[in-house]
């Protein structure tokens, strides 16, 4: 317990991913849920930057794949919220639940 | 223990403490202040690796960026003094028993690995290699998919411009 391993670190990136997933599956509103998945997307990249850390130092691959993956997640937040409020316009509401049209 | 050690047991506890709390508290305000906090510990957790560059590139585009737009359409869509309902009581135990089996599975499974042992290199990144790897058309060069990344923004760009406009009705369309 003197030195931190790569475990550790996958240790809070594995709990942070599925803290998201607990929000994604108990979660009903849109904005929230949302937020969860940014969580899962923060998971992912502590996950990238610590292979790339501890295992291949030498090189810069997960890096890229860190600055990637904030710059898709920040078009999807945009996206996703350009929807919710388009649908909150039509529904007066943004519950999953609500919006079931398409269900049947 | 060194300082090293303890500061990233704080950072950890940080990072999954509010991020237990932005999934659970029914406050959909507090909850996107907690997801604050989450994204400024992970931003914390890059600077404890090393990375400084990503930790800068996390705090301009989320906590600069996703939370305040997070923040604003919650102000447009939501009364955000009101508590959201509670969730079902069997759809909350049933995630919390697959937060747990997953979450088990996933650690036994990291931790019998075996990752081999730690590399000791020093892990400082200069800017200029970023910079010049990521435009470089060479071998191990990613100018690719920066590019396709670049579409991709205006696309999500134009996009969200048309799913957001609003559109007229007929008759007004027609008068003009």
């Amino acid at each position: 317990m003197t030195e931190i391993t790569i475990t550790h670190i996958l240790f809070v990136s594995t709990a942070l991913f599925f803290i998201g997933m607990y929000g994604l599956f108990t979660r009903r509103n849109m904005i929230t849920m949302l937020m969860a998945i940014e969580l899962i997307l923060n998971s992912v990249n502590i996950n990238f930057i610590a292979f790339n850390k501890y295992l291949y130092p030498g090189k810069l691959d997960g890096v890229f794949f860190a600055i990637f993956i904030i710059t898709i997640a920040a078009a999807e937040a945009a996206l996703a919220i350009a929807i919710i409020i388009n649908l909150y316009r039509s529904h007066h509401s943004i519950d999953v639940e609500d919006a079931s049209e398409l269900k049947y | 223990m060194s300082s090293s050690v303890i500061i990233f047991y704080i950072i950890s506890a940080f990072i999954l403490v509010a991020a237990l709390l932005a999934v659970t508290t029914r406050r959909i305000f507090r909850s996107a202040i907690f997801l604050l906090f989450t994204l400024i510990g992970t931003a914390a957790l890059f600077f404890w690796m090393g990375v400084e560059f990503i930790a800068a590139v996390q705090v301009i585009i989320y906590v600069g960026g996703i939370v305040v737009l997070i923040i604003f359409s919650i102000f447009l869509t939501q009364k955000s003094g009101d508590e959201m309902p509670k969730p079902l009581r069997n759809r909350s135990i049933f995630s919390a028993l697959a937060l747990v089996f997953g979450f088990s599975f996933t650690y036994h499974l990291i931790n019998g690995y075996g990752f081999g042992p730690t590399i000791h290199e020093p892990f400082n990144i200069k800017v200029s290699e970023i910079g010049m790897q990521m435009l470089s058309t060479k071998e191990h060069g990613f100018v690719l998919p920066f590019e396709v990344v670049s579409i991709l923004l205006l696309a999500s760009m134009v996009g969200c411009i048309v799913i957001a406009m609003k559109i007229k009705p007929i008759e007004e369309r027609d008068s003009k």
